[in-house]
């Protein structure tokens, strides 16, 4: 039987993902801009922020309004609980994508270090796995979600990859300190982009199995969520 | 003169409180499970009937020892009948019958041939959900019970009387008027009346139908945190219609649908995350 209020759950659910599809294509573009060095590009995607803002206000008041109307329990509490969770991180993306555009302003001025690959193969990986971390909220795949958190050790090296790589031409080329540094922030932002995936998926479990994996030895270690 | 600066330096800070200096050992959250308890009240295979009409199905349930049990489902379900059978509150019906099974107390059927219902119910005592103490005073209601033991010495009675009282969390609020009528008192005040007569008789088991149902939130609270209290003492089992009753006063949930017992848990597991789809609808009123 579907109940008059499950429309209000349809619209929480439905906003969440919205909002996960603005903050990834904040970071497409942003990387663009980047790769480009197109500033008017950059400048979009710096305006564009608020609008991601506004979603997490308005997510978390939907989730406030539901569970003080409803008082929801089991599956519906959990949803209302990681939808306001997920939305936070997905904030924290668009945050994120902001820092990568303003520092693609600061770099468009000068001639690249060296051509981009890596930061945009990071780039791809970690959109992939918010990617599959919300479709998880979509279709419940918990293999999925259970895939994207032990995918965050890839990104995780290619960034301690870059780290290494750029401080060899900090010391090598004093002259690429300024440049070398904004690409260290760019990485390190997309590294947390995966991180924030990875918190989603981590709660898409907890979403699935009401069981809790996040700040597990085990997972990392590539074994299964515990008693799911 | 020591400047700013030296102070901040060579001054250890201060803490908040005492409480940042404590190491704090912060308990596994989401897994919490209670610590395992004893079987108290055994029900196996039971069919119960109201004449020709069949209102529970083989019903199976381990009921711990000194635990909140909580007992869920739509009207007609059976868990007001099978909460009557624990103290064979339905032998005064006509008609009925359990025609299977059993419901053992600590391993004794009750339904014995030699097994008296009134002692029976000395054990295990019940309350209704609407309030109805007897048309006596406080005093008197209490010691209803004790007197029919026969039980006179007033020293004693007084003893149990504040006991009860006491024990019900109405002792504050009575003690000077202990010789009015308890028909005088509030609603939320008469059911915990009744709660002080049904443990005055010491039983081990109290058996509550939807004893809220006709209270205001703030005597609902207070029957709640006396709940808390009495399962020191007593195995509590009680039916309730208010989810979030089950989910704050009971350390395990049966929910019943059709008289079928469905699911049976932990409470914590029945609202967060209960294995049976039935279960699911239901707490989360999708259903009933």
């Amino acid at each position: 039987m579907k109940r008059f209020f499950d429309s209000e759950l349809e619209t929480f659910r439905t906003h969440l993902l919205f909002m996960g599809e603005k903050a990834m294509e904040q970071v497409r573009q942003a990387l663009k801009a980047l790769v480009e060095g197109n500033i008017s590009l950059a400048d979009q995607v710096i305006a564009a922020d608020d609008e991601i803002d506004r979603l997490e206000v308005r997510i978390d008041d939907e989730a406030i309004r539901y569970m003080n109307l409803r008082a929801p329990i089991a599956t519906e509490l959990r949803l209302v609980i990681v939808g306001m969770k997920a939305s936070h991180d997905l904030e924290r993306v668009g945050d994120e994508a902001t820092s990568i555009a303003k520092r693609a302003v600061k770099l468009a001025a000068e001639p690249p270090l060296k051509p981009y690959v890596d930061i945009p193969r990071m780039a791809d990986i970690a959109l992939e796995m918010l990617r599959d971390a919300l479709a998880c909220f979509l279709h419940g795949d918990e293999a999925k979600a259970m895939a994207v958190v032990r995918r965050d050790s890839e990104v995780d090296s290619i960034n301690k990859q870059l780290y290494r790589e750029l401080t060899s031409y900090m010391i090598e080329r004093p002259q690429s300190i300024s440049r070398a540094l904004e690409l260290m922030f760019i990485s390190k932002s997309i590294e947390r982009i995966a991180d924030h995936a990875t918190n989603i998926a981590e709660e898409m479990v907890f979403l699935a199995h009401a069981k809790d994996i996040r700040h597990s030895e085990e997972l990392k270690k590539g074994g299964g969520a515990p008693g799911v | 003169m020591v400047n700013a600066t030296d102070t901040l330096s060579t001054q250890p800070m201060e803490p908040f409180s005492a409480a940042a200096t404590r190491t704090i050992n912060v308990p596994a959250a989401r897994s919490a499970v209670l610590p395992p308890a004893q079987t108290l009240i055994a029900i196996d295979q039971l069919d119960f009937y109201y004449g020709a009409k069949q209102a529970l199905f083989d019903v199976n349930l381990a009921l711990d020892e000194k635990r909140v049990t909580a007992f869920i489902g739509p009207s007609g379900c059976g868990k007001s009948t099978l909460l009557r059978c624990i103290n064979r509150m339905n032998d005064l019906i006509d008609g009925t019958a359990i025609k299977r099974g059993s419901i053992k107390i600590r391993e004794i059927d009750i339904h014995r041939k030699d097994i008296d219902p009134i002692e029976l119910r000395k054990r295990v005592g019940m309350v209704f959900q609407k309030s109805n103490p007897f048309p006596k005073s406080i005093y008197e209601n209490i010691t209803y019970g004790l007197r029919i033991q026969g039980i006179a010495k007033k020293t004693r009675l007084d003893e149990v009387v504040e006991k009860s009282l006491r024990g019900a969390a109405l002792w504050d609020e009575v003690k000077d008027r202990l010789h009015e009528s308890g028909l005088g008192l509030s609603g939320g005040q008469q059911q915990r009346l009744c709660i002080a007569r049904a443990i005055a008789v010491d039983p081990e088991v109290l058996l509550m139908d939807e004893p809220c149902s006709a209270l205001d939130p703030i005597a609902t609270a207070k029957v709640e945190e006396l709940i808390h209290e009495l399962k020191k003492q007593f195995t509590i089992i009680i039916v309730t219609h208010s989810m979030q009753q089950a989910a704050r006063c009971s350390d395990k949930t049966a929910f019943f649908y059709m008289g079928k017992l469905i699911e049976y848990a932990d409470t914590r597991t029945i609202f967060m995350n209960p294995a049976n789809p039935q279960t699911e609808a239901y707490v989360s009123g999708r259903f009933g």
